[in-house]
């Protein structure tokens, strides 16, 4: 840690950043008003997959770059899971050199496309920008600063490949190429390592292409940022599923000296009530998967999806945003969310919630499924619901929901998107012996290092943590390649 | 990208095609099954695998044409490539030695049944297998089963070959004969599940091998979840194997059912194009 703060030092004393900083005052800098995202019409973009956000223009990325005031202690930075120098790419913004703001961001981040689009900014580096913490004004625009570097980079044709240190010829295996994976593919291919990729589904990227939607994060986009690890010379191989098409020790007898599992949290959950498996119920994942990853709504391919007019999706969390915003796409007359708390808890994030209202959707919140019917041939037609109100606070910290009784009704549903949550999949930790897990299936990790209960064998990402977000998981890969780095390098010298 | 290196085909709507897939010729075992996307815009489908060939680094698929995805793959010449093929999924059938088997298979679920029969076999068992089948010309891998099997009894629903009569009574007649410590049914739900409540009569244990539609089949999305005992199951992961006496067959087909709209819609249309 005393590393990183000598390195920022050093970088923030830098002659470029000292001109920029006594270029404007510090008062003029904190006077602006923070700078507000493009966005496309709701009533347009609610019937088609166009991205909702349209980013900065370069004038608004430049008003939003110098409100930033290059604080001697950015605190901004520890609310980044991967360690962006925060700062120092937003003042090569403030000098009009944006290609250099990008490659900042790849110093330490290997989907910077991505992270600006999804990431929660303003539970991370945004809550903790000196603007928030001191001045109680709105933040930095952190994240959509991010977003504007990385696609004036992309729209530039100028894209930068990361230095890539000299071959080292050690084989390292990635499994997953989900964010937590592509992380450590790329940090461990900057480092040397001869990298490989390994990926059950036919397509790079795990969630952000099956799970986040194109009105969200284009698929193109996650190309882009995939292509360039390509370029740096990290292998992918797609149709694999370690743990089935080989094993672990398969690999290891094929060379390969260290792994780190991002295989992710696949396993959805269901609430188990009355009529859950009838015909038109889908778990997120499966709803989303057809639509995004396989095309489902497009009539040129081949895969279907049940897309009825009263659509409801059950849950509080991004998935069910972007679930019940995607059932709005395809057509619903209604699309509502149905949560057993209140606004106030749900687990998405705020402009999710807010681009899910100005598209539509109804919230029906604190309420609750309780059975499903159908009619004769098995489709869901109507959901039972019980009204809840909320109690003492649980383990979580949000407020228990209790249902009230003699509160129940029904309404008319053809389709029903399960989002409550996801468990880790098991086809990996199944397959590796010894291998330790917690009692909720995930595997145990050194904090630090990242490495399991078996040595050169590390983990994260929703595979360790059970379900979290974008950001997390890549934080996760990038400790993991450093652990796993020195893991090698200590096994080298033996 | 995986080649196709032959194709035959057992009868009009039935072929066998055998699949380059080094890795998974490999580890796959009995019970086994993969995923295939045919083409960029094709869908995912599960396919049990019937056998393979380590050395040659192949695969054995049976395929029989129900909707737009089937017909595609035997229009397929060997040589052409399939876009994507993943495995070997599931869970392997538990083999071991028990006694007498009773093996039942309707239509294409011979095929996924005949490694089974081969496995029991050669853990040292009895094994008896029934056949079952429409007419003769659907009567496949005969030859194959008699080389595993103690005795194979071939049942037709129109007489054309072996006994008249349904799957059923072949496995009645068996049980009503001998003690029959295990049976494996696999074949179209309508037939599992008449087949279950037979073995369930004479509390035999059975196990069923399912197949219901997939999008992964590594356990993300749940399309192929089905009720088991009263719980829910995905059949991708926990199975294709279950007790069959505990399987909600009913459900199973009504979800088999679910895009039957948009399948018959969409081979109607692909029917067009190939005229």
């Amino acid at each position: 840690m005393e590393k990183v703060a000598e390195y920022l030092k050093i970088e923030r004393a830098q002659e470029w950043r000292g001109e920029l900083r006594k270029s404007m005052k510090a008062k003029e800098r904190t006077s602006r008003e923070r700078v507000d995202m493009l966005e496309r019409d709701p009533d347009i973009r609610n019937k088609n997959i166009d991205e909702v956000n349209l980013g900065l223009t370069e004038e608004l990325a430049l008003l939003e770059a110098q409100r930033c005031l290059d604080c001697p202690n950015p605190t901004c930075i520890s609310g980044c899971p991967v360690g962006i120098n925060i700062p120092k790419f937003i003042k090569k913004i403030d000098a009009h050199d944006f290609l250099g703001a990008a490659v900042v961001l790849k110093e330490t981040n290997a989907l910077p496309a991505v992270c600006g689009r999804v990431c929660p900014q303003e539970k991370q580096c945004e809550n903790n920008c000196f603007y928030t913490i001191s001045l109680k004004k709105p933040a930095v625009a952190i994240g959509h600063l991010e977003r504007f570097a990385a696609d004036f980079e992309r729209d530039s044709g100028k894209v930068a490949i990361p230095v890539v240190a000299e071959s080292n010829g050690i084989k390292v295996a990635v499994i997953g190429s989900g964010p937590a994976g592509l992380s450590a593919a790329g940090d461990l291919r900057k480092l040397g390592y001869d990298v490989t990729v390994f990926e059950a589904l036919h397509e790079i990227g795990g969630v952000l292409k099956y799970g986040i939607p194109e009105f969200r994060l284009p698929n193109e986009i996650v190309d882009v940022e995939i292509n360039v690890m390509r370029d740096m010379g990290v292998k992918f191989v797609t149709n694999f599923i370690v743990g089935k098409t080989a094993s672990v020790e398969d690999l290891k007898a094929q060379g390969f000296e260290a792994f780190f599992i991002g295989s992710g949290a696949g396993l959805p959950r269901f609430m188990n009530i009355p009529g859950e498996n009838f015909n038109g119920i889908f778990s997120s994942n499966e709803y989303l998967t057809r639509v995004n990853l396989m095309n489902a709504a497009n009539p040129e391919y081949d895969t279907p999806v049940l897309s009825g007019k009263n659509v409801a999706v059950i849950g509080g969390g991004n998935t069910a945003m972007d679930s019940v915003r995607t059932a709005k796409r395809l057509g619903a007359e209604r699309a509502m969310i149905i949560y057993r708390r209140s606004e106030e808890e749900m687990p998405a994030r705020l402009e999710e919630v807010k681009h899910a209202k100005e598209e539509g959707i109804e919230f029906m919140t604190l309420h609750n499924p309780v059975e499903y019917f159908a009619d004769e041939n098995g489709r869901v037609n109507r959901v039972r619901i019980q009204k809840m109100e909320l109690g003492e606070p649980d383990a979580s910290g949000r407020r228990r929901p209790y249902p009230i009784s003699d509160s129940e009704f029904e309404i008319d549903v053809d389709t029903v998107v399960v989002s409550v949550g996801v468990s880790p999949n098991p086809i990996i930790p199944s397959s590796i012996p010894d291998l330790k897990m917690t009692d909720w299936g995930t595997i145990v990790v050194d904090k630090e290092t990242m490495q399991s209960s078996i040595p050169g064998l590390f983990a994260g990402g929703d595979i360790v943590r059970g379900g979290a977000t974008v950001i997390l998981a890549m934080g996760d890969g990038r400790k993991a390649a450093a652990g796993m780095h020195k893991y090698l390098q200590e096994k080298v010298k033996k | 990208m995986n080649k196709i290196v032959e194709k035959e085909f057992f009868s009009e709507n039935v072929a066998k095609l055998v699949i380059e897939a080094p890795e998974i010729a490999v580890s796959r075992k009995p019970g086994h099954f993969v995923i295939i996307r045919i083409d960029e815009k094709g869908e995912r489908i599960p396919l049990t695998i019937a056998s393979s060939d380590s050395e040659k680094g192949t695969i054995t698929l049976v395929i029989q044409k129900v909707g737009v995805t089937s017909a595609k793959m035997l229009a397929l010449e060997t040589g052409d490539f399939i876009r994507d093929v993943v495995g070997p999924l599931g869970e392997a059938t538990h083999i071991e030695k028990i006694g007498t088997v009773l093996c039942a298979g309707g239509g294409v679920g011979v095929a996924p049944l005949l490694p089974i029969v081969e496995g029991f076999k050669k853990a040292g068992n009895r094994v008896i297998t029934v056949l079952a089948a429409r007419s003769k010309d659907l009567v496949i891998l005969e030859e194959q089963m008699r080389e595993f099997s103690d005795e194979v009894i071939i049942m037709t629903d129109d007489g054309s070959y072996g006994t008249k009569g349904l799957v059923t009574h072949g496995m009645e007649e068996v049980i009503n004969r001998e003690k029959v410590n295990l049976s494996v049914v696999i074949g179209p739900a309508i037939m599992m599940k008449f087949a279950a409540l037979t073995t369930k009569k004479y509390n035999i244990k059975t196990y069923a091998s399912l197949n219901t539609i997939m999008v992964d089949g590594t356990g993300m999305c749940g399309a192929c979840r089905i009720t088991v005992g009263g719980k829910t199951k995905f059949v991708c992961v926990d199975g294709p194997e279950f007790d069959a006496h505990e399987v909600d067959f009913d459900q199973m087909m009504s979800r088999l059912g679910a895009y039957k709209e948009q399948e018959m819609e969409a081979y109607e249309n692909y029917l067009k194009t190939v005229e």
